[in-house]
């Protein structure tokens, strides 16, 4: 019997921890194992655990952590396709192909994910009106169903199953490898231009006027500013900086060198999170982000601002706290989001980060959040209340047409979920039939009612 | 000592390849610019982790497929790894090991005898030739993973142990002889590590990743140590057990 370790998991927002009963193979052969030996109820996969609720959690069942089954397995240096195992982090992709000149397709704002959890969770970047999703840029990909089969799927092969499992968190199977396409740049650097817009309108408003210009694009809002003030931001776009756009002289333009704390575009507040330094701090950085235009920073310094810190969900204490992310569609996006940050606002609950993105067109996967429009994203402390605060947001959300991201989410109910994803119905058919035993769930399939079709009940 | 970092124009051949300490290790090798020849059972995981190291360090390496039960093959085993490395093989580690289930193996003797040939006999038979390659040359660097479970028998895991006692016994006599010839050998005895070998294993503590094994390891030998307990300090917690007076060591339940 494949041994296991009873551990309490969480994603990180530290809110729900669960104990679950973790194994971690570290032969390809292992995973099916596992899956074979029938001990656990069922099974989830787990990568890196940068999720924010349950959804690599299964309570009282198997996780299987695959961060150990992550060997590149092939890199075209010309045409820039890896192909590489599930456990890859984002951080050893870049280790590894940006000195020679392929940075990942798209990234989210952490380089601590692992290739499998960014298929799962078919994860956007900023750069979604310009390339898409992190689904969109694979080729083929590997996947142990339940059954025990291995089976390659893509767009151009087993289709239904590539496009149930691109944003299918994980219920289709264990993704081993996949194939996909890396973005030719000629540094590690990137030219921003920041700007500071007076409101959400504004904000929506020069998205859609100007980010054709920019590869990345994504808007920081001050969650707490009121009234006139409200989605007050600033606007900050990128594009990668060509060889010509740095200083002659640098020393190795596909590797900054290593950086200090100084290297951290902003210094983190090390007091305690409350409406007062929240609302102190925001004002701070939108008083210091003046507008700049063509400011040359590294990768990590643009992208990655949190790694630095190490654990920076402590800041929100033992409680934890969930991130609300949300998209509407064009059509609705400004009365959908207005009303979200008005209640937020009115409700004082401090909000450490809030990012506006539009999104560009969707992808063909079938549980995809990313769909046209707008999305805001937010972090909320865990404190009393809070569930029914995101209840009336829920039901807001769905009046104006939105959805949320279940990669962010703790406590969405079922009900709401199939209002937000009209092809439930079929990713549950298809579950139905690849997993008849109901060997793959989680504890977020059990909340969100993705593990079984029917009128079954969700245990 | 030995100038382990210069790895240019040399290569590394690593028994038991797929472990992960082993594939920590190989980076460390990768990083000094060996070419690498990992031998482990065929299969997908050893292509893996040869392609692994060359696409990251870009590195030659080489997967050399090798059951360390299988004895008749490795007298060609060695000689075609040797062919292929010509004058260029500067170090071997071996770190093949394995821990099956003790009362299982009590019970059954096929299973004890796997588990003591392969920590074991087929340790003896691929150092043997080895040496026999590094001897002639007189240079060259040979580690031997063994653990600290070879240091002192215990109720729960002595099959284990006493083949890693004998493989500790075995790689200091091979210093003692390769020592005229200026072969380095050294023994490296790892506590606990962070590998399937442990998972879900209780009484564990101190656990030390794969990555700050083969850090330990690869300095280890760096250095030109005889014998290096990984991490450092359980030389210490060794010498406090082995300090127990075997009257009252024996009434434990360990
Ligand atoms: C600071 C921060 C910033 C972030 N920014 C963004 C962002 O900009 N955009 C965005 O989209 N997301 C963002 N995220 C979320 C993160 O990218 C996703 O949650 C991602 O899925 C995490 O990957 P992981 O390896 O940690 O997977 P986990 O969190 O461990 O697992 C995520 C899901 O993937 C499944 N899974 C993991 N590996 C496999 C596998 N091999 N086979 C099958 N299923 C698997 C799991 O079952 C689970 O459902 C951010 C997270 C953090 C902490
Ligand atoms: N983990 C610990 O706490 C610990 C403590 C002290 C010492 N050690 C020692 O450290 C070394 C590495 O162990 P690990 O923890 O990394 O565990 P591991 O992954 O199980 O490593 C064992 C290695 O030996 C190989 N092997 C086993 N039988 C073989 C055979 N018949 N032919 C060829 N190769 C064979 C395995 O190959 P396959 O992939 O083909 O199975 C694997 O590469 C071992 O010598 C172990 O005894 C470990």
């Amino acid at each position: 019997m494949p041994p296991w370790v009873r551990r309490e998991l969480s994603g990180w927002a530290r809110y729900p921890v669960e104990a679950c009963h973790e194994f971690r193979p570290e032969r390809r052969g292992a995973v099916a194992e596992i899956l074979a030996s029938g001990g656990q109820s069922s099974y989830i996969a787990r990568g890196l655990g940068r999720s924010y609720g349950d959804c690599a959690l299964n309570r009282g069942a198997g996780v299987v952590n695959l961060t150990r089954l992550d060997r590149f397995l092939n890199f075209d240096e010309d045409t820039g396709e890896v192909r590489c195992e599930a456990g890859v982090s984002f951080e050893a992709l870049l280790q590894t192909c940006l000195p020679r000149g392929w940075f990942p397709p798209v990234t989210p704002g952490t380089k601590f994910v692992t290739v499998g959890g960014a298929i799962a969770n078919d994860i956007h970047g900023k750069n979604h009106h310009a390339d898409g999703t992190f689904g969109a840029a694979v080729n083929e990909m590997t996947l142990l169903t339940p059954n025990g089969e291995r089976v390659v799927c893509g767009p151009q092969r087993n289709a239904d199953l590539f496009w149930a499992t691109v944003g299918g968190a994980g219920l289709t199977g264990f993704i081993l490898d996949a194939r996909f396409r890396m973005l030719k740049v000629e540094t590690a650097y990137l030219k921003a231009d920041h700007l500071r817009v007076k409101g959400l309108a504004e904000a929506m408003r020069a998205m859609l006027d100007s980010d054709a210009g920019y590869r990345y694009s994504v808007a920081w809002i001050d969650g707490l500013a009121r009234g006139k003030s409200l989605g007050r931001s600033v606007l900050m776009r990128a594009n990668h900086a060509r060889l010509s756009d740095l200083p002659s002289g640098t020393p190795n333009p596909l590797w900054p060198p290593p950086r200090g704390r100084c290297g951290v575009p902003f210094k983190l507040p090390s007091l305690t999170l409350n409406r007062w330094s929240v609302r102190a701090f925001n004002t701070l950085y939108y008083a210091t982000h003046g507008d700049a235009a063509g400011k040359l920073v590294d990768f990590d310094a643009y992208f990655y601002p949190l790694d630095s810190i190490a654990h920076w969900y402590r800041l929100y204490g033992r409680r934890g706290f969930v991130q609300f992310q949300v998209s509407f569609p064009a059509a609705s996006a400004e009365a959908g989001l207005a009303e979200v940050l008005e209640k937020l606002s009115a409700s004082g609950r401090a909000s450490f980060l809030a990012v506006l993105k539009r999104f560009g067109a969707a992808n063909a996967g079938w549980l995809s959040f990313p769909s046209p429009g707008f999305t805001l994203a937010l972090d909320l402390p865990m404190r009393d209340g809070l569930p029914r605060l995101l209840g009336e947001l829920e039901s807001r959300v769905l009046a104006h047409g939105g959805r949320i991201y279940a990669a962010k989410d703790a406590l969405t109910t079922a009900d709401a979920f199939r209002a937000m994803y009209p092809e439930l119905g079929r990713f549950r058919a298809l579950r139905a039939e690849l997993d008849p035993r109901g060997l793959l769930s989680s504890s977020l399939a059990r909340r969100l009612g993705l593990a079984r079709a029917g009128a079954e009940a969700f245990a | 000592m030995s100038g382990l970092r210069q790895g240019a124009g040399r290569s590394a051949l690593i028994f038991g390849a797929t472990s992960p300490v082993a594939r920590a290790l190989a980076r460390e090798f990768a990083r000094c610019g060996y070419e690498l020849f990992l031998a482990g059972r065929a299969g997908e995981d050893l292509e893996a982790v040869a392609s692994d190291l060359r696409i990251r360090h870009r590195v030659s390496a080489h997967a050399c497929p090798l059951d360390a039960l299988a004895f008749e093959t490795h007298a060609a085993f060695f000689e075609a790894v040797a062919a292929r490395t010509g004058e260029s093989l500067y170090v071997a580690v071996f770190c093949i090991g394995s821990m099956s289930d003790q009362k299982a193996a009590e019970r059954d003797w096929d299973a004890a005898r796997a588990m003591l040939d392969t920590n074991y006999t087929a340790a003896v038979s691929l150092l043997e030739r080895t040496a026999a390659y590094f001897e002639p040359r007189k240079r060259g660097v040979i580690g031997v993973v063994g653990s600290v479970a070879g240091d002192r028998g215990r109720q729960s895991n002595y099959l284990y142990g006493s083949a890693k006692a004998g493989l500790a016994a075995y790689a200091q006599g091979l210093r003692n002889r390769l020592w005229r010839s200026g072969v380095q050998v050294t023994t490296i005895k790892p506590g606990f590590l962070d590998t399937r070998m442990t998972w879900g294993k209780p009484g564990l503590f101190g656990v030390a990743t794969p990555e700050r094994a083969a850090e330990g390891i690869f300095a280890a030998l760096a250095a030109g140590r005889d014998v290096a307990y990984v991490p450092g300090f359980w030389r210490g917690i060794m010498l406090l057990i082995g300090a127990v007076p075997e009257r009252v060591f024996k009434r434990l339940k360990l």
